[in-house]
């Protein structure tokens, strides 16, 4: 490895990250994450919780370059990784090598066991029973109370229901596995509640999949049954993937449909236009892509160890150093997406990074996709009259979650 | 236009298949890219030039 700057040599006056976002305006990212990608230089030092100082990046171009480079890893355990949380980092001494953090082929190998089960032309197939439940759950919300916090009534129920389909999770643990996958989340939480949450799951998982080897159904975790059966893969190493889709497969989606709706009711022209373009598949679509941009879940992410030197816009990253991403600068990028401060369900927007970028791009990306097309094409189709039933600076935000989003949003119609 | 797609680089994201439809599918077993066509007419051009950027893994190449 080469050479290494001491922290505390270079942590001077450095920009603290993550800052946080301004109370006014809790969809922009932080504006002084933006002052920083404005300075012309797309990578820079940044002092973190821990003390040390990775480079941040947050330009489009430079981190779209970053995210492909094989010279950065994914490995949570490498030098230099920096560590979103006190648990990730305890926790990174005794991972198990998984699709999330390894690199090269044996990522490849790792993620090849469940792209079958994600392809974008499967996913085009699960479109009428993602409507279906998308109808069942709005139906069931016109007859509850009124107003609701559409957190339970629909943002999280619905992926959910179809991960639970997908992977062959029994839904009636939802409260269980919901409860555990916001904790697996949540950045303030300490070590032992992070290998705890962890290790419940896991065990939750391969108790399900021993039972689907005996009795296989179709779904992923019977696949993976499969393969422990034939000897390809360990049942230590099918659980962690079984909760990795799990987790990823609800908290992201059901953020996204929140914040995304509490966005639209800020924006009534936007939000006409969609509701008037709601039987064009199309520009339900490209409206997806355009608030995936702009809401940027995943918005600490994405991090890398650097395990060769790397030479990026006039300075030198070192092998031992970390990198991060910062996916919603890359996404306010005015060179990738002009006024990126405006919605405009119209725009192009598609080369976002809201699913990151490179190798470990979101697996579960169609998915997601089918699902918010599905659900703002009938929300505000089926209720005209939803509004928000709280004023904006009464919700809560989770600035401390790894996945942005709103605790409860109450609506009303 | 020629399109060359690298089989070990594509992470089965399935972009591409959403930008061009026509040109990219997806292999059924493990979402690798499949290219329908090597030569696409130019009406698909652009969708192909969109499936170039939007593909995260760098998998897809133009030639000409
Ligand atoms: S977009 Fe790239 S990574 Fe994704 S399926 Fe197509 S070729 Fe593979």
């Amino acid at each position: 490895m080469a050479e290494k700057v001491a922290d505390s040599e270079v942590s001077e006056g450095l920009p603290k990250y993550p800052s946080p976002r301004a109370a006014r305006c809790p969809f922009a990212p932080p504006p002084e994450l933006l002052e920083l990608r404005d300075t012309g230089k797309s990578v820079v030092r940044v002092e973190t919780w821990d003390g040390t100082t990775p480079w941040l990046a947050t330009t489009h171009a430079a981190e779209r370059e970053l995210l492909s480079d094989p010279r950065l890893s994914a490995n949570i355990g490498a030098p230099g990784y920096p560590h979103t949380t006190e648990a990730m980092k305890e926790h990174s001494a005794h991972m198990q090598p998984s699709i999330n953090n390894t690199d090269g082929a044996e990522h490849s190998r790792w993620r090849r066991m469940l792209t079958s089960s994600f392809t974008r032309p499967r996913m085009q197939k699960l479109r009428p029973a993602i409507q279906e439940i998308t109808d069942d759950l709005i139906d069931k919300m016109l007859a509850g109370p009124n107003p609701v916090d559409l957190n339970e009534a629909l943002s999280l129920p619905l992926p959910s229901l179809m991960i639970c389909e997908l992977l062959g999770v029994p839904y009636e643990d939802h409260a269980f596995f919901q409860e555990h996958a916001g904790a697996t989340n949540a950045r303030f939480k300490t070590a032992e509640q992070g290998a705890e949450t962890t290790r419940v799951l896991r065990e939750y998982i391969a108790g399900l999949i021993e039972a689907k080897i005996d009795q296989p159904g179709e779904d992923v975790l019977s696949d993976l049954g499969e393969r422990v059966k034939a000897g390809d893969l360990l049942m230590e190493e099918a659980a962690p993937l079984g909760h990795i889709l799990l987790v990823a497969g609800h908290d992201t989606s059901a953020n996204m449909i929140t914040l995304g709706t509490a966005l639209l009711l800020e924006n009534p022209a936007q939000l006409a236009l969609l509701r008037e373009n709601s039987g064009d598949p199309k520009a339900v679509a490209n409206a997806v892509e355009e608030l995936l941009r702009y809401l940027t879940i995943p918005h600490l992410l994405a991090r890398r160890a650097v395990v060769a030197d790397i030479e990026i816009d006039g300075e030198t990253i070192r092998a031992g150093e970390g990198v991060i991403a910062s996916l919603p600068a890359g996404n306010w990028d005015p060179a990738a997406f002009p006024e990126p401060e405006k919605v405009d369900l119209t725009r192009k927007a598609s080369h976002h990074l809201a699913f990151g970028w490179g190798p470990h791009q979101c697996v579960g990306q169609q998915l997601a996709r089918v699902e918010l097309q599905v659900v703002f094409g009938t929300l505000f189709r089926r209720i005209p009259t939803l509004r928000l039933a709280t004023d904006l600076a009464e919700l809560r935000f989770k600035e401390d979650s790894q996945a942005y989003g709103i605790y409860e949003l109450p609506v009303a119609w | 236009m020629k399109v060359v797609i690298e089989e070990d680089k594509c992470c089965a994201a399935g972009q591409c298949v959403a930008a061009a439809p026509d040109v990219f599918d997806q292999r059924d077993d493990d979402g690798i890219v499949v290219l329908l066509t090597v030569h696409p007419p130019d009406d698909l051009a652009e969708g192909v030039r969109d499936a170039v950027a939007m593909c995260p893994a760098v998998a897809i190449r133009v030639e000409q």
